[in-house]
């Protein structure tokens, strides 16, 4: 089995401050990889270098047989993204946000409304496919991010805590259409979570990042057997996040996002 | 050159689901050009002038009957007699008149040798308009004080005849390019900028980053879709505008052919100068902050309210590079004048040129990554 995506070395400075300090792992083809750390870990900056929205200090990733630094623009077409802040234009609706989007890369026309209807009903909003985005829930908003974020059929999905803020049943429901969207799919996916449960139902294999680095990676269930001095049986994943990257507060500043100013139009 | 396009349908189709923003963006200039064009556009009336006759004689009355003939006729001037200088000149340093007149006691005497007969009128120079006004009106019947009461059959002393070579334009039609290039303006701001901006705040843009859209493409795809939503509102206000300031057949086919023809590169220069200045920024307060500057460092150098050339040096330094300038300039040798396109070649040809060289700085400028 070959390797969907290949880390190698990647580091990512600011100034100063080392957010990402030599990490490397590789996902297989067809795998589903979370990329658990507490906050501030460096999991988003990792993320964004590999879907090529930050150019990496040094090092690299091959996604898709793709160089980020050489090839930014093979790996955009191979990919799927969903970023952390939600990204939908909430004035259009679904199927608009879906066309745009099919548009943007690049799908022939023929074989555009097929797929966006095969998403839709994957993604169960067939039946709002013509309502405001502005008007749908959080967890169908963020299932219309889902399909869109499908609808060139890329190879490597990468999902940053696609259910933060979502109600315990709308992540459910985003699980079991990530999974039935993979059984359907040649897809590899890389998910960024803090939710332990989501990535031990989820995930094949685990990389906990902490400081920018890589601290552990493994199966869910070997993960917890690493635990030491505890029967395997009894060691949730809490126990492993907690295991490698301790008990301390992540208090840290920083830069106030441009979101959160009260100018923004809310619409 | 399809992403281009994708980005323009997204753009058109969130224009069309939000009216309120055309409107938005017509209301002001329209207001601006309403409430502007009759508060300057007609002519002062009712200035209060005191006359303080100290002299009594036949000149003085004289005087008197042609100050008089002022105000029953054009109303110019509103008349109040006194007889104490001291109590007019309390009243005008109050504002109760705004002006006084005064006719000395031995102006007769003095016309009537030819010894430098004087009348003196003194003025609240604090309104220069209402001063300059009154002094005009004023010097004007004490000429005809010095008319022969017989006037030469054929005249020695030259002349001037003054010809006018278009129909008379109300100040309300001479500020109609203005406020065309106004609402333009309004609607690159709203629809371009701040729009811009608060999609970049709300992450939108990240959405685009990641798609394989180059910077060229992306760029060109809000410059279009942010021309055609300025040329809507320009087209509007020309012809909501026209009818408004009596504009004599607004919509005459090659007028207004040549009219959309300017709206549109004005609109393209507009939305390229706010790309250039919007393309670093990510702060959702900044574009409407720069929005007040912008107005006024734009529009009033421009000559759309004031001649260009009473302006200081400084002042036509900024007229020379603001598109604003070529855009009145155009509008108003197209709606004021119906020129033919030799009369607006030169402001077609700087606003292509303001254009291209400003989209190709903010496509540089342009950070694909985050």
């Amino acid at each position: 089995m070959s390797n969907a995506i290949e880390v190698k070395n990647i580091v990512k400075k600011f100034g100063d401050f080392t957010a990402v300090n030599g990490i490397n792992f590789e996902v297989k083809d067809g795998e589903i990889f979370g990329l658990l750390g507490p906050n501030g870990a460096g999991k988003s900056t990792l993320i964004r270098m590999m879907v090529t929205l930050l150019p990496p200090t040094s090092g690299t990733a091959i996604i898709n047989g793709f160089d980020v630094v050489k090839k930014a623009d093979d790996v955009r077409r191979s990919i799927g993204v969903i970023p952390q802040a939600m990204t939908s234009d909430l004035e259009l609706t679904v199927y608009e946000n879906l066309l745009i989007f099919a548009k943007l890369y690049g799908v022939p026309r023929d074989t555009r409304s097929r797929l966006i209807a095969e998403l839709l009903a994957a993604v169960e909003l067939t039946q709002w496919a013509d309502k405001p985005v502005k008007n749908l829930s959080g967890g169908m908003r963020r299932r219309v991010e889902i399909a869109r974020g499908l609808v060139h059929e890329p190879r490597v999905f990468f999902l940053d805590e696609p259910t933060t803020g979502l109600d315990p049943v709308s992540r459910t429901a985003v699980w079991g259409m990530l999974r039935k969207i993979k059984s359907q799919r040649d897809l590899t996916v890389l998910i960024t979570t803090h939710y332990m449960d989501e990535a031990d139902k989820l995930c094949d294999r685990i990389a906990i990042v902490d400081h920018g680095k890589l601290v552990a990676l493994d199966s869910p269930e070997a993960l917890k057997a690493s635990i030491p001095g505890r029967a395997p049986e009894t060691v949730t994943l809490d126990d492993v996040f907690v295991h490698y990257t301790g008990r301390d507060l992540r208090d840290a500043l920083q830069e106030p996002s441009a979101a959160d100013s009260p100018f923004v139009l809310r619409r | 050159m399809h992403r281009t396009w994708a980005i323009v349908e997204r753009e058109m189709r969130r224009f069309s689901k939000s009216p309120m923003m055309i409107v938005m963006s017509m209301i002001f200039p329209l207001m601006q050009l309403i409430v502007l064009g009759y508060a300057f556009g007609g002519n002062v009336k009712h200035l209060k002038l005191a006359i303080v006759d100290q002299d009594h004689g036949v000149p003085a009355v004289k005087i008197r009957e042609l100050a008089t003939a002022v105000s029953s006729g054009a109303r110019t001037l509103d008349l109040l007699d006194y007889s104490d200088s001291g109590q007019a000149m309390g009243d005008l340093r109050n504002g109760v008149v705004n002006g006084v007149l005064t006719i000395p006691p031995d102006f007769s005497r003095r016309l009537l040798t030819n010894n430098d007969p004087r009348v003196a009128l003194i003025s609240d120079n604090t309104d220069t308009f209402v001063s300059a006004s009154m002094a005009a009106t004023v010097g004007a019947f004490i000429g005809h004080l010095n008319a022969p009461e017989t006037p030469v059959r054929v005249s020695g002393a030259a002349g001037l005849d003054v010809v006018e070579v278009y129909p008379y334009v109300p100040y309300i039609q001479y500020l109609l390019p203005g406020s065309i290039t106004m609402s333009i303006f309004m609607m690159v701001m709203i629809g371009g900028g701040i729009i811009f901006i608060d999609d970049k705040a709300r992450g939108l843009h990240e959405g685009y980053l990641v798609t394989p859209i180059t910077k060229l493409e992306l760029v060109a795809g809000f410059n279009i879709s942010g021309t055609i939503k300025a040329v809507l509102a320009g087209a509007a206000i020309t012809i909501i505008g026209s009818i408004i300031a009596g504009v004599p057949s607004p919509l005459d086919p090659m007028r207004f052919f040549r009219m959309m023809l300017v709206i549109s590169i004005t609109a393209f220069a507009l939305i390229s100068l706010m790309f250039l200045l919007m393309v670093r920024v990510t702060d959702p307060l900044m574009p409407r902050m720069m929005f007040g500057l912008l107005n006024t460092v734009l529009y009033f150098p421009s000559g759309a309210v004031y001649p260009q050339q009473g302006f200081p040096g400084w002042m036509h330094v900024i007229a020379v590079v603001d598109p604003f300038t070529y855009s009145v300039h155009a509008f108003k040798s197209l709606l004021l004048k119906n020129t033919g396109f030799e009369a607006i070649a030169g402001d077609v040809a700087y606003l292509l040129v303001f254009s291209v060289i400003a989209m190709t700085a903010a496509t540089l400028l342009f950070k694909r990554t985050l």
